[in-house]
C-alpha cells in the first residue's frame, strides 16, 4: 500500500489503538492535520498551549497506564511543549511526542519556526528521533511507542520534517520489534532474591519503602499480599501513593520532607530496608550521609540499574519488573515457610505506634478562617476516598498527599519530580479523557492555577466535568514558608497581588464559580459542586488562612530524624 | 582513579551528542573521547578517558548502558588493556636545535612527516605518560603547535567487545 508519510503517521496511530492525541496545529505538521481531519479512529484534543497538551497526555497515561500521545508543530510548538516532556520524563510517564519540523532541505538554515528539536529535548526524553525519510517513518514510530513503554518508561518524541508527511513509499506496519541496543526485559536473579527474602525474615526492624515504580508496574497487588504476607510497616513516597492502601493499619504514611513523623522514623530507624521501585531522592531521605550514619542493610528492587547505588550503597540489588519480582519474593517465601522474627516485629510496630501518637498531621480549624487541610479532608469525605486527584505544586500539592487518603493506584496524579506549577488543569483534563466517568478533583492554589488557567476552554468545549479545589492563601505558599523560616521571613516577591475574580473569570469562560470564605461553608459548597453541578466544571475559590504551614518538615540538607513539627512552633 | 571506558554504538547522526550531553548533564568528567565508525560501518566504537570515584565510575557506565543508542558498554581499565593515542608536534628546527630535536623524536621512535627550513612536524604515537614525557624533554620555548587525538584502547588476549 503505497502511502504520504501523513497517512503513515495517522496508520500507525491507529494500530497503536491511539484513542486521543493531544495537540495544537501549526505550518509544519499541516499534511498531517489534514489526515487527522479524515479520519474519525481517534479523536484529537485542541487545547490553548502546547505545555498543557504534553501534561494531559502525561496525565492519560498516569491514569490509565496506555502510552500518552501528542502532536505540536516546529520551533515554538516544541519548545513551548518542553516543560511537559520534562516532567514527564522525571516521572518515567510513557509518551510517544510527534512534532513537526521545518521541510529537510531547510534544517539548519534558520528557516522560520525552525529549531534544533532533536537537540533541545535530548536530555528530558528517553530517546527521540528525527526522521529523514519517509521509509523510516513507520519502523520509527514503532520504536517510540516500543521504547515509551518499556523498561523503565519514558517520554520519546519523533520529529518530522513537513516534506516526509508529503513523500510516498510502501506503508507496513511491524508487528513486533527487536532492536540489539536495546533490551530492557531483564529477568530478576533468584539468588538475589533469594538473599533478599533472608535478610528480610532476619530483620528485627523491617520496612517496604515504595515508590512511582510500583504505580507505574501495575505491581500495586503484589506488593500488598507480600506486605501483609510479612505484617511489616509500609510508607509510600509522593510518587507512590496509592501503590499501597493508605487505609490500610501497615501504612504509616508518606515519607520525606513532609512525610509524617512515624514514616520518617521508621525510616530512619529500620534495620532492613526494602526499596521498591523508589529512588531515594534527596526529597525522601533528607541528607545521605546523616541517612547513611545508620547502620541497616538495604535491599534495593528497580527496573532501571542505574537507579540503584546512585544516592546510597544498597546491600542487595535486585533489577527486573517489579510485578514479577515482587511474585517471586512471595512464592519463595510462601513455599519455605519460615516467618519473620514475631517478637522483634511486634517491638517494632510498638515503637511505631509510639511515633504515630505524635498525630504529626494534627491542625486546628477555628470558627472563622478556612484552614486548607480542612478542605481536604472533607474533600476526602465527600468524593468517598474515590476520586482521582491531580494537584498543581506547592503548599496545597504536599496538603492533598497527606490529608486526601488514596486507597488505590493511578487516582495521586502530580509532577513530583520536576515539580512543575501549572500542571493541576490539564493533568485533571487528561486523567478524564483516560477515565470517562470518573469525578477528577484538581487541587491547586491561586499561583498555580494561573499558570495554564487557559485550559478552561478547552475543559469547556470537550465538557470535562473538572472539581477545581483552589485553596487561595494569596501566596505562593511553599515559598513563603522557607522565606519565614529560612530567610528572616522576608517575603520577596511571594504575595500574589491584583488576582482575577476567580467566580467571575469561571464563568467568563462558561462555567459554574464558587467563592468559600467561611469553614461552615465547605462542606455544603463541596456537596453542591460534586453533586448539584455533578456535570459542570465548578471553580471552587477557597479564602484560606494566610500563614498556615506544611508540617512536619525536614529542612533541605537536614537528617530524616531532624523533623520540624507544628507543635514545636 | 583513571578509566577508559569503550563503547560500541549506533553510528547515528546525534549518537555523540547522547554520549557528551549525558556527561555533561550528570558532571561526568571527560578527560579525553575518541569515535570512529568500525569495520561494520553501521556501529561507532568510542573510546572515554574518565576519571571518578569507584560509585561513579560504576554510574557512568550504568548511564551509558540506558542511552537507546549504546549496544555495549566495557570497562577496559578493569583488566589488562592497549591504550594509544597519537599526536602530531610542529616544533622550531633551526640550527643547532635541528639535530637535537631530530635525536629525540628518534628516542621517542616519533617520525618527522613535514620539514622545512625552520620547522619540523613529529608523529608520536604511545600512551599518555609517553606522549607527556616528550613534551616534557623538549625544549618548551620551540614548540609552536600540539595536536592530541585522545586515547583508543582495546582488550588484550580474548577481551573483545563485538556484538
Amino acid at each position: 500500500m503505497q502511502l504520504t508519510g501523513a497517512e503513515i503517521v495517522v496508520k500507525c496511530l491507529q494500530e497503536e489503538n491511539v484513542e486521543y492525541v493531544f495537540g495544537y496545529p501549526g505550518g509544519s505538521v499541516l499534511y498531517i492535520y489534514d489526515e487527522f481531519f479524515k479520519q474519525d479512529k481517534f479523536k484529537h484534543v485542541l487545547v490553548r498551549h502546547e505545555q498543557a497538551a504534553v501534561h494531559a497526555a502525561d496525565a492519560y497515561s498516569r491514569s490509565s497506564n496506555k502510552v500518552g500521545v501528542c502532536m505540536v508543530t516546529s520551533g515554538p510548538g516544541v519548545t513551548n511543549a518542553v516543560t511537559g516532556i520534562a516532567t514527564a520524563h522525571m516521572d518515567s510517564i510513557p509518551l510517544v511526542i510527534i512534532s513537526g519540523q521545518v521541510p529537510t532541505h531547510y534544517i539548519g538554515q534558520d528557516a522560520f519556526q525552525e529549531c534544533d528539536t532533536v537537540g533541545i529535548t535530548r536530555p528530558c526524553v528517553k530517546h527521540n528521533f528525527l526522521v529523514k525519510d519517509v521509509k523510516d517513518l513507520a519502523i520509527t514510530l514503532k520504536k517510540a511507542f516500543y521504547i515509551a513503554q518499556s523498561g523503565r518508561p519514558g517520554p520519546v518524541l519523533v520529529d518530522i520534517p513537513k516534506d516526509i508527511t508529503t513523500h510516498v513509499c510502501e506503508f507496513e506496519y511491524p508487528k513486533a520489534i527487536t532492536m540489539r541496543s536495546y533490551a530492557p526485559n531483564v529477568k530478576c536473579h533468584s539468588g538475589q532474591v533469594r538473599k533478599a527474602l533472608q535478610l528480610m525474615l532476619e530483620a528485627k526492624r523491617p520496612m517496604l519503602y515504595t515508590g512511582g515504580g510500583v504505580i507505574l508496574s501495575d505491581a500495586s497487588r503484589q506488593l500488598v499480599n507480600l506486605a501483609h504476607a510479612l505484617g511489616f510497616p509500609v510508607t509510600n513516597t509522593l510518587m507512590g501513593l496509592g501503590g499501597y492502601p493508605a487505609t490500610d493499619k501497615q501504612f504509616v504514611g508518606m515519607l520525606g520532607m513532609h512525610g509524617t513523623y512515624e514514616a520518617n522514623m521508621a525510616m530512619h530507624h529500620c534495620d532492613v530496608l526494602v526499596a521498591i521501585g523508589a529512588r531515594f531522592d534527596d526529597r525522601v531521605i533528607g541528607n545521605p550521609a546523616d541517612f547513611g550514619s545508620v547502620p541497616r542493610k538495604i535491599i534495593h528492587i528497580d527496573i532501571d540499574p542505574s537507579s540503584i547505588a546512585k544516592r546510597v550503597d544498597v546491600d542487595v540489588p535486585i533489577v527486573g519488573h517489579l510485578p514479577e519480582v515482587l511474585g517471586e519474593l512471595q512464592a519463595l517465601f510462601d513455599e519455605q515457610k519460615s516467618k519473620p522474627d514475631a517478637k522483634a516485629l511486634a517491638a517494632w510496630w510498638k515503637q511505631i505506634d509510639a511515633w504515630r501518637g505524635k498525630n504529626s498531621l494534627k491542625y486546628k480549624q477555628g470558627k472563622e478562617i478556612i484552614m486548607p487541610q480542612y478542605v481536604i479532608e472533607k474533600l476526602y469525605e465527600v468524593t468517598g476516598g474515590d476520586a482521582f486527584v491531580t494537584s498543581d505544586v506547592g503548599q496545597h500539592q504536599m496538603w492533598a498527599a497527606q490529608y486526601y487518603k488514596f486507597d488505590k493506584p493511578r487516582r495521586w496524579i502530580n509532577s513530583g519530580g520536576l515539580g512543575t506549577m501549572g500542571v493541576g488543569l490539564p493533568y485533571a483534563m487528561g486523567v478524564r479523557f483516560a477515565n470517562p466517568e470518573a469525578t477528577v478533583a484538581c487541587v491547586t492554589g491561586e499561583a498555580s492555577i494561573q499558570m495554564n488557567i487557559q485550559e478552561l476552554s478547552t475543559a469547556k468545549q470537550f465538557r470535562l466535568p473538572i472539581k477545581i479545589i483552589n485553596l487561595n492563601n494569596r501566596y505562593l505558599g511553599m515559598v513563603r514558608q522557607w522565606q519565614q523560616m529560612f530567610h528572616g521571613d522576608r517575603h520577596a516577591e511571594s504575595y500574589v497581588n491584583a488576582l482575577p475574580d476567580f467566580v467571575k473569570l469561571a464563568e467568563a469562560y462558561g462555567h459554574v464559580g464558587m467563592l468559600i470564605e467561611r469553614p461552615a461553608d465547605v462542606e455544603p459548597a463541596l456537596r453542591e459542586a460534586f453533586t448539584k453541578h455533578k456535570n459542570d466544571l465548578v471553580f471552587m475559590d477557597f479564602i484560606t488562612d494566610q500563614t498556615a504551614n506544611v508540617y512536619p518538615m525536614i529542612a533541605a540538607g537536614k537528617g530524616l530524624s531532624d523533623m520540624i513539627l507544628a507543635e514545636d512552633l | 582513579m583513571r578509566h577508559i571506558i569503550s563503547i560500541l554504538l549506533e553510528n547515528e547522526a546525534g549518537a555523540l551528542s547522547r554520549v557528551s550531553g549525558l556527561f555533561s548533564a550528570r558532571a561526568f568528567n571527560i578527560e579525553s573521547l575518541t569515535v570512529a565508525a568500525t569495520e561494520d560501518p553501521s556501529l561507532s566504537r568510542m573510546t572515554i578517558v574518565s576519571s571518578g570515584s569507584d560509585s561513579v565510575i560504576e554510574q557512568i557506565t550504568k548511564q551509558l548502558n540506558k542511552l537507546i543508542d549504546v549496544v555495549k558498554v566495557v570497562d577496559l581499565s578493569e583488566a589488562p588493556h592497549i591504550e594509544r593515542e597519537l599526536m602530531l608536534v610542529k616544533v622550531r628546527a633551526t640550527g643547532k636545535d635541528r639535530e637535537e630535536m631530530k635525536r629525540i623524536a628518534d628516542i621517542f621512535r616519533g617520525r618527522i612527516v613535514d620539514v622545512t627550513e625552520s620547522s619540523y612536524v613529529i608523529e608520536l604515537t604511545g600512551d599518555c605518560s609517553k606522549l607527556d614525557a616528550f613534551l616534557e624533554v623538549i625544549d618548551h620555548s620551540l614548540v609552536l603547535e600540539t595536536v592530541r587525538t585522545g586515547v583508543s584502547g582495546i582488550g588484550r588476549g580474548d577481551r573483545i567487545l563485538k556484538i
